[in-house]
C-alpha cells in the first residue's frame, strides 16, 4: 500500500512536468507552421532594415560639438524620440546619450595642461554598439546581439533584467528600469514603445528610423552637423571620408571591444 | 487510511488554493460580463490584415510572429493572405483602427482572466481630445 | 522520512515559527519590490548589483564547502569524517536553494526566468552557472536521498550512489569556479579582471563553509545525542586552518599586483575599499573589521593550543565566517562598480526593504537546515522523536 501510494504520486508528477515541458517547447514550432497558411511572409520583400555587409558607425567630431555652450539638442531629441523618463534624481536615471567631461569619457586618456579647449569639454557619450561587445557575450538569453549591420539590439520582450549586461559594458552605457517609466516621460511618442520595469536599455543607433530610411535623432537635429552617421564598409561614405582625414580617438580601445564611435578631436 | 483528519483537511486547503484564481475572477466580476468587442466604424477600417476566423484564434501567434520579425530579424513588412502589405506595428496598425482596447482587446480579455502585458510598454494611439 | 520533520518539541517549534515570522516579513517586501520593481533597493545605475548579488557570491561559496567532508571520506576512505557528510550534503542543498532565490528576487522580471533555459546561450557564463547550481542541487538531493533512505532501513547504500557521490566533488569546484568566471571574465571591471579570483573564491569558500559546519556541529551537539567525534572536529579546523592561509595568502597577493603595478584603475577599488576615495568611506570601517577578524583568527587557528581549545575554536570559526562575509558578501560586488567605468564614485547602501529580502531568504537557509538535520538526526536515532 505505501509503496502504491509513492509510486502514484512519482508517476503523476513525472506526467505534469512532461506536459508543461511539451507546452514550453512545442509552441515555436506550431506557431511557425500555423503562420505560414494564410498570408506568406515574403522574406525576399527588400526592406531598408538589415542591410548584410553594412558596418554602421557614428562619427562625434568634437570640434564643431557645443555641448559646453549648454547645447544639448542631441539629447533631447533622443529622449523624445523613445520616451525616456525624466525621474528627477540620478539614481534610477535612464539616459542613452548624455554629456560627460573629458576625462570622464576617456578615462585612461587624460592628459595633464590640455589644450583649454578640451579642458572644460562635454563630451557626448553613448553606447558604442561595440565590434566585439562584451554585453552580448553575457547575456544569458540573448536578449541582446549583434546585428549584422553592426548594431547591439535590445529585445525587451526577452530581457530578464538580470543585469549582467550592465555589469560587463565597459563603458557605463546601459540603463536599468528600476521602477515603471511610463509616468514620467514628459510626452509619449506614441510610434516608439515606452518599456517596463526591469529591462536594460541602451542606445541602438535609432535603427526604427534607420528601417524607414531616417538618420538617427541625434545627428539628424544637430544645429553644428557634429555628429555624422554612416556605413564604415561603403568606400565612398562620409564617415570614411572623415576618419581618413581627421585624428580620431575612441573609448578604452584597449580593452579590445572595438567601439563603433569614432571623436574627432 | 492513518491521519485522515489531517490528510483531508490538508486537501480541502490544497483545492481551494489550486482553484483559487476562479474565484478571484469570479469575485472581480469580469468573468460574469459577457464580452462585447466593439469593431470599427469608418469606411477605411472595414478590412481587418487577415479575416475575423484566422484572426480569432490565431491573433496571439500573430503578434508574437511579428515581434519575433521586427525585434530580432528587422523585418517590418507583413503581407497578408490578400496580398496586401502591412507595417508589422501593434499601435500603428492594429489599433490604427482598433483604437480603444478597452472596448475591443480588453472585453474577451477580461472574461477569460487574461492579463495581457502588451500595454506595460506598448501605447495606445494619442486619443483625440474633444473640445468641450 | 519527511514525517521525522513533523515531530518536534516545543523549542524545535517555536524555532521554526520565529523563522517563518521573518521569512513572512522578507516574502511582504518581495512582492512590494514586485510592485513596485527593483528601484525599491538600494541599486542604481551605477551599481547595478547590489545585496542580492553579494550573498549569492558567498553562499555559493558555502555550498561548494561540502566538498571539504566529501573528499576525504569518500576519495581517502577517511572513517572521522563519516558522521558528517550528511551534514555537509544537506548544508550544501539549503545554500543552492539560497543561491536560487537570490538570484531570483535580484530578476527585473522574474516571470521570464524561464528564458534562460527556452534560449540557453553558450557563451554566457550565467547560463552555465544556473547549469552547474542545479545540476548540484539535484546531485546532493540524490546523494542525501538514497543515503538516509538506506540508513533509515538499515541496509548499505546501492553501489550506483558512489559514483554521483564522486562526481558532487569536482561538481562543487565547479560550481564556484563558473561564478568566479561570471566576474573574472569582465574587461569593463578591473576590480575582478584577476586570474586569481577563482583560487580567492575557493579557499574562502574552504574556510568559510566549514567554519559553519563546525558551529552547526556544535549546537547540534549541544541540543541532541549526536556527536561528531573529536577526531572530526579537530581536522576540519586543520582544514579551515590551511584554507585561511591560503585566503589571506591570496588577498595580499591581489594587494601587491595593485599596488606595485600602481594602475590608477587598479588602485582606485582597493583604495575606496580600505581608505575611501575624496571621503567616501562607507566600505572602510567594514573591510577593516574583516581585515583584523581574518588574521585574528588565522592567529586563533593556528596555534594548535588555541585551535584545540573547544570554546577558542568556536570563537575563531565565527570570526572567520564573518570576515569573509563581510570581504565576499559585501565588499567584493559592490567595489567592482566603485568607482565607475567614468571614474567617479557613486556608493551603494542597501535600503530596508532589500535587507529584509535578504534576511528572509537567510531565514529560509536556516529553516531547511533545521528541517534537513531534523531528519538526518532522527533517521540516525539520536533524537527523541
Amino acid at each position: 500500500m505505501k509503496s502504491g501510494r509513492r509510486k502514484f504520486l512519482k508517476v503523476a508528477g513525472l506526467t505534469a512536468f512532461g506536459f508543461a515541458s511539451d507546452k514550453l517547447l512545442g509552441n515555436k514550432a506550431l506557431a511557425a507552421v500555423k503562420l505560414l497558411e494564410p498570408g506568406e511572409i515574403n522574406k525576399e520583400l527588400e526592406t531598408a532594415g538589415v542591410i548584410k555587409g553594412e558596418r554602421l558607425v557614428m562619427i562625434v567630431d568634437l570640434r564643431k560639438c557645443v555641448s559646453e555652450k549648454g547645447c544639448t539638442k542631441c539629447i533631447d531629441a533622443c529622449n523624445h524620440e523613445h520616451n525616456i523618463p525624466d525621474f528627477g534624481e540620478t539614481k534610477d536615471e535612464i539616459k542613452w546619450i548624455w554629456k560627460e567631461p573629458y576625462e570622464n569619457a576617456f578615462v585612461d586618456q587624460e592628459n595633464f595642461y590640455m589644450t583649454e579647449k578640451y579642458e572644460s569639454k562635454n563630451v557626448p557619450v553613448f553606447c558604442n554598439n561595440c565590434d566585439n561587445p562584451p554585453c552580448v557575450n553575457v547575456c544569458p538569453t540573448q536578449a541582446t546581439w549583434k546585428r549584422e549591420d553592426g548594431i547591439v539590439m535590445m529585445d525587451w520582450h526577452r530581457c530578464i533584467g538580470c543585469r549582467y549586461c550592465m555589469a560587463a559594458c565597459p563603458y557605463g552605457s546601459r540603463s536599468f528600469n528600476w521602477r515603471d517609466p511610463r509616468p514620467f516621460v514628459k510626452e509619449i511618442n506614441s510610434e516608439f514603445p515606452t518599456r517596463t520595469k526591469g529591462v536594460v536599455e541602451k542606445c541602438m543607433f535609432c535603427e526604427e528610423r534607420l528601417a524607414k530610411g531616417q538618420q538617427p535623432a541625434c545627428v539628424e537635429v544637430c544645429p553644428e552637423k557634429a555628429l555624422v552617421f554612416g556605413n564604415l564598409n561603403d568606400s565612398k561614405s562620409e564617415v570614411r571620408k572623415l576618419l581618413k582625414e581627421n585624428f580620431s580617438i575612441r573609448r578604452k580601445p584597449g580593452l579590445g571591444t572595438s567601439p563603433e564611435i569614432y571623436y574627432l578631436v | 487510511m492513518y491521519d485522515s483528519g489531517k490528510i483531508i483537511t490538508g486537501l480541502i486547503i490544497f483545492i481551494l488554493l489550486f482553484t483559487s484564481p476562479v474565484w478571484y475572477n469570479l469575485s472581480s466580476n469580469n468573468s460574469l460580463v459577457k464580452p462585447n468587442p466593439v469593431l470599427p466604424t469608418k469606411e477605411n477600417q472595414k478590412q481587418c490584415i487577415e479575416s475575423t476566423a484566422f484572426m480569432r484564434s490565431n491573433h496571439m501567434e500573430l503578434l508574437n510572429d511579428w515581434r519575433y520579425e521586427v525585434v530580432r530579424n528587422g523585418e517590418r513588412t507583413y503581407v497578408s493572405g490578400a496580398g496586401k502589405h502591412y507595417n508589422m506595428s501593434l499601435t500603428n496598425t492594429c489599433l490604427n483602427c482598433h483604437s480603444d482596447r478597452t472596448q475591443f482587446c480588453d472585453q474577451c480579455h477580461n472574461y477569460v482572466g487574461i492579463s495581457a502585458y502588451c500595454w506595460d510598454c506598448h501605447n495606445e494611439p494619442q486619443k483625440q481630445e474633444s473640445s468641450l | 522520512m519527511l514525517e521525522y520533520a513533523l515531530k518536534g518539541n516545543k523549542k524545535y517549534w517555536s524555532w521554526l515559527l520565529f523563522l517563518s515570522i521573518i521569512i513572512a516579513a522578507g516574502f511582504y517586501f518581495y512582492l512590494r519590490q514586485l510592485n513596485y520593481g527593483l528601484g525599491l533597493t538600494g541599486m542604481s545605475r551605477n551599481v547595478s548589483w547590489g545585496l542580492y548579488i553579494a550573498q549569492f557570491t558567498f553562499i555559493v561559496g558555502v555550498a561548494a564547502s561540502a566538498v571539504m567532508v566529501v573528499l576525504p571520506y569518500y576519495l581517502h576512505d577517511y572513517k572521522a569524517f563519516g558522521k558528517i557528510t550528511i551534514l555537509g550534503e544537506f548544508l550544501a542543498i539549503a545554500s543552492v536553494i539560497m543561491c536560487i532565490l537570490f538570484v531570483f528576487v535580484d530578476l527585473g522580471q522574474p516571470s521570464r526566468v524561464a528564458n534562460i533555459f527556452l534560449y540557453p546561450t553558450f557563451h554566457s557564463l550565467m547560463f552555465w552557472d544556473v547549469v552547474a547550481l542545479s545540476g548540484y542541487l539535484v546531485i546532493n538531493v540524490i546523494i542525501t536521498r538514497v543515503s538516509l533512505a538506506s540508513e533509515n532501513k538499515h541496509i548499505a547504500p546501492p553501489k550506483w550512489i558512489r559514483p554521483v557521490i564522486i562526481l558532487s566533488i569536482p561538481w562543487a569546484v565547479s560550481i564556484h569556479t563558473v561564478t568566479a568566471f561570471l566576474l573574472s571574465g569582465l574587461a569593463g571591471r578591473p576590480f575582478w579582471l584577476t586570474a586569481i579570483l577563482a583560487p580567492r573564491f575557493l579557499a574562502s569558500a574552504f574556510s568559510a563553509g566549514p567554519a559553519l559546519l563546525i558551529i552547526f556541529c556544535y549546537i547540534v551537539k549541544k541540543l541532541t545525542k549526536f556527536d561528531p567525534g573529536e577526531e572530526a572536529i579537530k581536522k576540519l579546523a586543520l582544514i579551515i586552518t590551511y584554507a585561511m592561509c591560503v585566503n589571506i595568502f591570496f588577498i595580499l597577493m591581489e594587494f601587491f599586483t595593485t599596488f606595485y603595478s600602481a594602475i590608477p584603475e587598479h588602485i582606485a577599488h582597493m583604495q575606496y575599499l580600505y581608505v575611501g576615495i575624496d571621503g567616501h568611506t562607507r566600505l572602510v570601517p567594514w573591510m577593516w573589521t574583516s581585515a583584523i577578524l581574518s588574521i585574528a583568527s588565522l592567529i586563533f587557528l593556528i596555534v594548535p593550543r588555541l585551535r584545540q581549545n573547544k570554546k577558542i575554536l568556536l570563537i575563531a570559526c565565527s570570526m572567520v565566517f564573518l570576515s569573509i562575509w563581510i570581504d565576499k558578501g559585501l565588499g567584493l560586488i559592490i567595489t567592482g562598480f566603485i568607482p565607475t567605468p567614468f571614474g567617479n564614485v557613486i556608493q551603494y547602501w542597501p535600503t530596508i526593504p532589500e535587507a529584509l529580502i535578504s534576511l528572509g531568504i537567510w531565514a529560509i537557509g536556516i529553516f531547511l537546515i533545521t528541517i534537513f538535520y531534523k531528519i538526518a538526526l532522527s533517521v540516525r536515532r539520536v533524537i527523541e522523536t
